[in-house]
């Protein structure tokens, strides 16, 4: 059985034949595609380290099966930035030590990115708290994702790009 | 020559020093942009995915596995069971040297827990694999599963945590309590926890011939690579440990289990590479865990609030077959003046997988127990839990009367009730409420951790260029060791960090020692320290007998080294750079190396710890019980300290965890059948952000004269104390006294 797909992963089309219906999107991304950037943490959606952007919205990919996704836009933390220049959201979370494994970095990231964008959060830091609650740091390191994530907000809406520290 | 390190203490270098600093992290780039590489994200050609099969069951035998339906799934390649496992080199029921535990390995169909694994399925997709092992429908010989106080055997501890004393008594304490006005008594509970690092336990394992290649995850590179070759009957240098990142690890990863040893049995079976990664659930069992505790505290206060005598003793939670226990009752020898202490430990075994050490393993639980308990005996001698504190504060170590190396914990307490604003206290509880009527409290708690020390090896080598390499097989499992390292060995070569370049987490390397204990930078922070200083020290020896060198002759006199370059010790004018002394010598480097252990004359004459107090705010709902902790000051003073940005981190994630501790995670366990009820990240909670309140960590400064480099450790001692200050703000906003952990909703609402 074969099922053919077109998905266009960081802005490159990727037409999938794809041998087996039961994989998921995160495990195309890592297993198929070698985007080894998003991380497996629990497979179940509950801990966020597999978030990636579908179509601009934050999802588990390993809620979301590939086969479900022909003609879908999805961004992962590899397609996030280019060159050496690092999207704010990084910088931000080098600068405020916003993890410590870095296991669950690329789901925040993500979350972090599809939560600006949404613009829900505002500059409240408890409105942040709350909608990057689906993202879970083992480590910790909860105080300096807040603050990267209300830096990053900052800096895009002032318009200025960070470099990384 | 390699330097020799166990030399007299000296003083941390200061002058034109970077550590001390707060450099971002050096591997935080890669972090960011997904490319840092864990074990799991290797893929060799031709490799094979493996996913075990576990049992249901607590204790028993496998009578049977559907093999035959497994092999016929589509992609599924093999199926290991104990009828065609091939056997080990080693029995791993036999355990090796220095802290080996038990493992299973299909090497026979006994079950001694759920979860453990009784089958590998190899296939050539992760869905064939996941699939074929679904198929394999275990029958069983059940046994009852023994799972509590009422059915565990107890016995008698010869050791607890990592050969701690089962057993310690200072003084008479039946003369101590004899002595006392008042004796508070108290029984705590705390639950089985789960390390669940983010990343779950992971391998990717290949072999040439006999030669083992492993991508893992690995918080004990050497020790790993002699145990794997042990049991697989290999040279030792045959084994390369690759464990550049490790996603967490808190004590999971620092020994060798069961799964991983399958994936690489099949890989030498198979003769293909194979990649094992666990799933979440099945990582309640094999790898490790937090044992369940019970703990009786009585503690003798005079009329005056001092101390007459304080007994701790903690029934331990372990497996059937093996013996780790939490080691919770010493966490009441270091930290309170009292003529009498006793310490106990009993231990009582369960159908569960074998603890282990995680993160401040006795510590944790063992402060939980203590803080909560001085809390009770300040409140019954009508005293402020900080005043009591004080009033009991231990100016030498209790029993021992060691001197403390150093110990600046009066200044934690003030520090940290000045910015917590704990002057403002009522005595009373259930005194305060916010303006939306929820009820307020404030407790504290004393936050303390050992500093231990492993032997370490290093090498430093000064390139032709001028810049250097460091290299020690260390493990960063998100400490900050690819930064902190890489600080300590660039400060010795006189270099910038950014002319330094560092290897860790490659089993190759010079015997780094083990990341855990929190004594991972002390330990090969020393050996770089060293090593780096051998290098100058050989580049020295150089250009003092140059004659075209400005430093000719100055080997008397001495030399500094500085930004790269060599200085005469008495005139800042005359000197070169380390490049221009390479390049008349025709060299193009120079190898420093270092093996480095502490004296043990500094631990057998001194106490070695790390203080600190940590201050809580909760707001607790009086009708629904719901609590929620909304701020926490911490005050800790761990001797030098490399890198405040990321000490910071350590000490945020550690009072996280306290936080977690104290009210949220718990191994919830069917009794009748040993199964975990909430075996996943949904149900065993662990903080998520909008747990995390307002947390400050304030960094006491101390010196410490004896300790190499003066560094303690800050990665665990951040959990003890908090537990304890949660518990007491509880208290202290609710009046009722909860003493199992975690406090529930229902503990609080049923008063």
């Amino acid at each position: 059985m074969s099922l053919s797909v077109s998905i266009t992963i960081n802005g490159e089309v990727h037409a999938i034949d794809l041998d087996d219906p039961r994989v998921t999107l995160l495990d195309l991304l890592r297993e198929r595609l070698a985007l080894t950037g998003a991380k497996k943490g629990c497979d179940r959606g509950q801990c966020g380290a597999c978030t990636v952007l579908v179509d601009g919205r934050r999802i588990n990919s390993c809620l979301m099966l590939a086969a479900s996704l022909d003609g879908s836009e999805v961004t992962t933390i590899e397609g996030l930035s280019s060159g050496n220049a690092l999207h704010p959201v990084q910088a931000a979370f080098i600068e405020h030590d916003g993890f410590q494994c870095g296991f669950c970095t690329p789901g925040q990231i993500m979350s972090a990115v599809g939560l600006i964008a949404e613009g829900h959060a505002g500059d409240d830091p408890e409105r942040i708290r709350e909608l990057m609650s689906g993202n879970l740091c083992r480590c910790g390191a909860y105080k300096g994702i807040t603050e990267a994530v209300l830096d990053a907000q900052q800096a895009q809406k002032s318009g200025k790009r960070k470099d990384a520290a | 020559m390699p330097a020799d390190f166990n030399s007299t203490p000296f003083a941390p270098l200061r002058h034109g020093s970077n550590a001390g600093q707060s450099p971002t992290r050096r591997d935080g780039v890669l972090k960011v942009t997904g490319r840092a590489t864990y074990a799991a994200d290797n893929h060799p050609e031709g490799m094979l995915y493996a996913v075990t099969a576990v049992s249901r069951i607590a204790r028993g035998r496998v009578t049977s596995l559907d093999v035959a339906t497994a092999k016929a799934h589509a992609g599924v390649v093999e199926v290991l069971t104990p009828a065609n496992c091939p056997r080990l080199a080693h029995d791993p029921d036999v355990k090796m040297p220095f802290f080996g535990f038990r493992i299973e390995v299909l090497q026979n169909d006994t079950v001694r827990y759920v979860n453990q694994p009784i089958a590998l399925v190899l296939a050539e997709t992760l869905e064939a694999a996941i699939e074929g092992a679904a198929l394999l429908k275990p029958q069983y010989a059940e046994k009852s599963a023994r799972m509590g106080l009422d059915n565990g055997e107890r016995f008698a501890a010869a050791a607890v945590g990592v050969g701690g004393p089962p057993r310690t008594a200072h003084g008479d304490i039946d003369v101590g309590f004899a002595a006392a006005a008042h004796i508070t008594e108290a029984d705590y509970i705390t639950p089985a926890q789960y390390h669940n690092a983010m990343e779950p336990h992971a391998v990717v394992a290949r072999w040439d011939g006999d030669h083992l290649t492993l991508d893992m995850p690995n918080q004990a590179l050497a020790p790993s690579c002699a145990s794997y070759a042990a049991y697989f009957g290999i040279p030792r240098e045959n084994v390369l440990i690759r464990s550049p990142f490790l996603g967490g690890g808190f004590g999971s990863k620092a020994i060798i289990n069961g799964p991983q040893m399958l994936a690489i049995i099949a890989a030498r079976m198979i003769k293909r590479p194979v990649k094992l990664v666990l799933s979440r659930s099945q990582m309640y069992g094999p790898v490790g865990h937090r044992g369940q505790t019970w703990q009786k505290l009585r503690i003798g206060t005079d009329t005056e609030g001092r101390l007459t005598a304080l007994q701790h003793l903690t029934t331990s939670a372990t497996s059937s077959f093996d013996n780790f226990l939490e080691p919770a009752a010493n966490a009441s020898l270091p930290l309170y003046d009292s003529p009498a202490i006793l310490s106990e430990h009993i231990g009582i075994r369960l159908d569960t997988g074998t603890p282990g050490p995680m993160r401040a393993p006795g510590e944790a639980p063992g402060s939980a127990a203590l803080e909560a308990a001085i809390d009770e005996a300040a409140d019954v001698c009508g005293m402020d839990p900080l005043e009591f504190r004080l009033k009991n504060y231990a100016e030498t170590e209790p029993g021992t009367g060691r001197p403390f190396s150093s110990k600046a914990l009066r200044e934690c307490y003030s520090e940290g009730a000045k910015s917590f604003g704990w002057a403002a206290r009522p005595l009373k509880p259930r005194q305060m409420r916010d303006d939306n009527g929820l009820l307020v409290g404030w407790g504290m708690g004393t936050a303390v951790f050992h500093c231990p020390h492993f032997p370490a090896a290093a090498r430093a080598t000064l390139r032709a260029d001028g810049t250097a390499l460091l290299e020690t097989a260390g493990a960063d499992m998100g400490q900050g060791a690819w930064t902190a390292l890489a600080q300590i060995g660039a400060e010795a070569l006189g270099l910038d960090p950014s002319n330094v370049e560092i290897s860790i987490g490659l089993s190759s390397l010079p015997d780094g020692g083990v990341a855990g204990g929190s004594g991972h930078t002390a330990s090969a922070g020393m050996s770089l320290h060293s090593a780096g200083k051998d290098a100058i020290s050989q580049l020295t020896e150089i250009a003092v007998a140059d004659p075209a060198s400005p430093l000719f002759g100055a080997g008397n006199i001495g030399v500094v080294a500085r930004d790269g370059r060599l200085y005469r010790s008495d005139d800042d004018k005359r000197g070169e750079s380390y490049a221009d002394i390479l390049a008349r010598a025709g060299r193009s480097d120079i190898v420093g190396t270092a093996k480095s252990m502490r004296d043990p004359a500094i631990g057998e004459k001194h106490a070695l710890f790390s203080h600190g107090a940590v201050f809580a705010e909760v707001k607790v709902d009086p009708d629904l019980g719901q609590v929620r902790v909304t701020r926490l000051v911490g005050a800790f003073a761990a001797g030098r300290i490399i890198n405040p940005r990321l000490v910071r981190s350590q000490y945020y994630g550690g009072m996280i965890w306290g936080i977690s501790f104290a009210l949220l995670e718990e191994a919830i366990t069917d009794k009748r059948t040993g199964r975990i009820m909430n075996p996943d990240l949904a149900e065993y909670h662990v903080p998520v952000n909008a747990d995390a309140p307002s947390l400050e960590a304030i960094l006491i400064p101390e010196s410490d004269p004896y300790l190499p480099l003066g560094v303690k450790g800050v990665g665990e001692i951040g959990i003890t104390g908090t537990v304890g200050a949660i518990a007491n703000a509880v208290w202290h906003a609710t009046g009722v006294r909860v003493r199992r952990f975690p406090i529930r909703i229902e503990d609080l609402v049923a008063g």
